[in-house]
């Protein structure tokens, strides 16, 4: 719901096949139509025709891409460095690691606080699911997944329950409770079920759907009580590894990055992918929206991480460093969006400065690689976890 | 030994090794004979074993080539330690780089971990079959557990493994002395680093793709669907980067002071000072918010609702202005699109009954053709279909209400009434003696339930009255 919202009719009559269903905006011979998801797969397999060929399909599609660079380079007229020149330096920061949380018996793949700031759950490659309160370090809950490589563990909004999934290709729900002591592996509620491994789940604004991005190329919605899956999301063509949903203002929207080096955006409503990045040398890790949602960062096996701006359709800065050899492999931003604070495959937590590209400041502790990086809701610490079977959190 | 190579490494090869390339070519730098890292001849139990170089010459190269300080040029020699381009020569099993004498190698281009062929176990098992012939009771423990496992299920291929092994003892016998060592050396640096001793970490783990995505042959329909997207893609309206990069710029300036890595949270930043109130007063529940809260919600109408503080104030305004119909018909259009599936339909129907409807209690004032849309929409409820309603009702308060709200009585209350909480200036020892009595704060299924009873209780509060069960008791006649 920004300023540049418009009303998108995203469900009625198909104009192929005239069924109410959810709309896709496309442009045929550059007119605009809206056809359901069915109608556009049924345009793009239908058979060749007669003259084309699959090489002359691959040059239009070539030739396309270079229309729509040199229509992305006519409105840019200025770099963020440039503007960025009167914006004073970012001080000296004093981060040091408050907290060292052990417990895990084998690598911590991922990690997710709850919206009350202190607590946050983690999930390890030994099949265990713990919720730590991180303030006082203790244990609150511990659940034994079925499987191991749990690679996805998210806290619900209301901080009631949580979700996890990895190598089961399935993503649960948990609901958690008051008492310690319950065994909450027996309340587990499958939702999600993908054709391959589940590698980031996220709650959307409520405790009822859950977002999934998958091994197998998809990223889908699903809700929780029927564990129905509500709308698919197909254009990448390897695997999905990271997504990020939107910040309130535009939370019908969520980005996705995988190994085929795109970054997308994507209409929940439609299922559509409106938006597509393709400028990292190597697989994308990790993909994080800016504050205001008009902006993400990803981080990539190719030792950058990346700035992308939503309304100028475009890339807008490289954090990159000669020194800087390792892949990134999460990426998160501070609360006003100044820094961005990135977990590296050396063992280490860079911080950079969004708006000069430069690198304010290197933290050290890790023995092993960091798999994630998540700022707390308000801003106040960040959490890394590592492959050390430790969660440090830096404050 | 000089190595002049540099191969490229796109995704062909395995995947996530892409950051190798670099690390390739700063190793190749430092093999340089002139510029390069200084390496001698050492003793080591009676070989004379060449090109020997210490750790802290490493490191000192290191700092010096690429302008790091000394933290930083120690992850970077552990990192090429770990991946196996330079080994220890006398604690083989420990692949750290140490700022101190002790003695490294570089390993051959051969042994180097960016090969096409993987490390397979086949050629494990034969690196082991040679090491157990050489000197009966040679392998460690674990070589020997893994060396049984191999002979188990392996055993088809056992007699060519013997006989793999057996060929390069018999060849390696025929080198120098020297070179022996030196091939010994490399060969086991190699594999402490492709097959780690248990409960070691090692660098080349990691989750290999499903999917190579080099090696996929494209068809037809892939090339018709980027053309949909391209042609989607480029009839997309733009902003000029002037125009969205001020925005960040713009709104990296308004927040900074909220921001609690630049500027100081009062009264004290938890996780320095050990100490929770700053959370306690900033509870969703409470009464008095602080200064700093209420002074983010004059940024933006989206961080007026995402406290639900700031909700209650900005509903309480709209009571005065007798125009809650349109935040109640926003809650309740967004309580829809996150709502359950199942309960999609009964929503939208008390929804049009109470909002929509002609002449119904909280009509909200949309105009003609979103009303039109919205209620054609209804013929077959979906999660979405009070998306064009929501939006304009959202512009609307954003455009008009939000700002006779900044403007309003209330607001300004509240900014009177918010308190400003004085900072701790904790000295050390206040702070360990408040770790010690760490609170363990509220459980958030708790604060959850608070707020839904009090939600519920608004809820029943707002509902219009029903008259009709009102007249039946006054009309007694």
């Amino acid at each position: 719901m920004c300023d540049q919202t418009f009303v998108a009719i995203t469900f009625g009559p198909c104009d192929n096949c005239t069924k109410t269903k959810p709309l896709m905006n496309i442009y045929l011979n550059n007119e605009a139509i809206n056809y359901c998801s069915l109608c556009v797969e049924l345009m793009a397999c239908q058979g060749l025709e007669k003259g084309e060929t699959v090489a002359k399909l691959k040059k239009e599609t070539e030739a396309l891409k270079v229309k729509l660079e040199v229509e992305r380079a006519k409105l840019h007229d200025t770099e963020l460095h440039k503007l960025a020149e009167k914006v004073e330096a970012v001080g000296q920061l004093n981060i040091k690691a408050r907290r060292v949380l052990k417990g895990h018996a084998n690598k911590v793949l991922c990690m997710d606080w709850c919206t009350d700031k202190r607590r946050l759950v983690s999930s390890s490659q030994d099949g265990k699911l713990i919720v730590w309160d991180a303030f006082t370090t203790n244990k609150e809950h511990a659940v034994s997944m079925p499987s191991t490589w749990v690679m996805a563990c998210a806290y619900s909004p209301s901080g009631c329950a949580v979700a996890a999934g990895g190598l089961d290709n399935k993503c649960s729900v948990y609901p958690l409770s008051l008492d310690k002591n319950e065994n909450l592996a027996a309340k587990r509620k499958p939702v999600a079920m993908h054709t391959n491994y589940v590698s980031h789940c996220t709650f959307t604004n409520s405790d009822l759907q859950v977002l999934t991005s998958s091994g197998d190329g998809t990223c889908a919605l699903w809700d929780v009580e029927s564990a129905q899956l509500l709308m698919s999301f197909h254009s990448h063509t390897a695997d999905v590894l990271s997504l990020d949903m939107g910040p309130s203002e535009t939370s019908n929207t969520f980005v996705s990055g995988g190994c085929d080096k795109k970054a997308k955006l994507w209409d929940m409503r439609s299922g559509q992918n409106v938006q597509s990045f393709e400028t990292h040398e190597s697989d994308i890790n990790c993909v994080k929206f800016y504050p205001n949602g008009d902006a993400f960062a990803t981080a990539s096996d190719d030792a950058s991480c990346r700035f992308y701006d939503l309304r100028a359709d475009r890339e807008v800065a490289v954090f990159t460093k000669d020194s800087v050899m390792f892949g990134a492999s999460s990426v998160d931003f501070s609360m006003s969006g100044r820094l961005l604070f990135a977990g590296y495959n050396d063992y280490t937590v860079n911080i950079w400065d969004v708006l000069k590209a430069e690198r304010v400041s290197i933290l050290f502790g890790h023995e092993n690689r960091v798999s994630r990086v998540r700022v707390s809701p308000d801003g106040s610490a960040f959490c890394s976890a590592s492959w050390d079977n430790t969660l440090r959190v830096w404050a | 030994m000089t190595i002049r190579s540099n191969r490229d490494h796109a995704q062909h090869y395995r995947p996530r090794m892409t950051c190798l390339k670099k690390v390739e070519a700063l190793v190749v730098e430092m093999q340089d004979a002139k510029s390069g890292v200084p390496a001698s001849e050492q003793k080591l139990t009676i070989t004379a074993i060449p090109h020997v170089m210490t750790g802290q010459d490493i490191l000192a190269w290191i700092a010096n080539k690429m302008k790091m300080d000394a933290n930083e040029a120690q992850a970077l020699g552990t990192m090429l330690v770990a991946y196996g381009y330079i080994y220890p020569l006398q604690n083989h099993k420990k692949l750290v780089l140490q700022p101190d004498g002790s003695f490294f190698r570089f390993q051959t281009p051969y042994f180097w971990p960016v090969q096409k062929y993987q490390a397979e176990d086949i050629d494990y098992a034969i690196y082991l079959a040679k090491r157990n012939m050489r000197k009966k009771g040679s392998l460690e423990v674990y070589e020997q557990e893994r060396y049984n496992e191999f002979h188990k299920w392996l055993n088809p291929k056992w007699d060519f493994i013997v006989l793999q092994a057996t060929e390069q003892y018999r060849a390696n016998k025929q080198r120098q002395k020297a070179d022996r060592v030196v091939f010994d050396c490399q060969e086991r640096a190699y594999w402490i680093v492709q097959r780690p001793p248990p409960r070691a970490h090692s660098a080349l783990d990691c989750m290999n793709r499903l999917v190579d995505p080099n090696d996929e042959k494209r068809t037809y329909d892939h090339y018709r669907r980027n053309t949909i997207y391209l042609m989607q893609a480029m009839a997309r309206s733009r902003v000029k980067s002037t125009v969205s990069l001020g925005a960040l710029v713009k709104y990296i300036n308004t927040y900074k002071n909220h921001d609690p890595f630049l500027a100081p949270c009062a009264p004290s930043n938890p996780w320095l000072s050990e100490d929770d109130t700053y959370w306690e007063i900033n509870l969703p529940t409470v009464e008095v918010p602080t200064k700093m809260r209420v002074e983010r919600w004059s940024f933006s109408l989206m961080d007026l609702f995402n406290d639900p503080r700031g909700r209650k104030d900005f509903k309480l305004f709209l009571k005065k202005e007798f125009s809650g119909e349109n935040m109640a018909f926003w809650e309740a259009a967004e309580d829809m699109v996150w709502g359950s599936a199942a309960s999609m339909a009964d929503q939208s129907q008390t929804i049009f009954k109470t909002f929509l409807a002609p002449g119904a209690p909280r009509w909200i004032n949309i105009d003609g053709r979103t009303m039109g849309l919205t209620v054609k929409g209804l013929d077959h409820p979906h999660r979405y279909v009070l998306d064009a309603a929501q939006t304009h009702v959202f512009l609307l308060m954003k455009k008009d209400t939000f700002f006779r709200y900044l403007k309003s009585p209330v607001y300004k209350d509240m900014q009177k009434k918010a308190i400003v909480p004085a900072l701790h200036n904790y000295n050390d020892a206040q702070v360990e003696a408040n770790a010690k009595n760490r609170r363990p704060g509220t459980d958030p299924i708790l604060i959850w339930q608070q707020m839904d009873t009090e939600r519920k209780a608004a809820d029943l509060a707002g509902k219009p009255v029903d008259i009709s069960s009102i007249k039946n008791k006054i009309d007694r006649k």
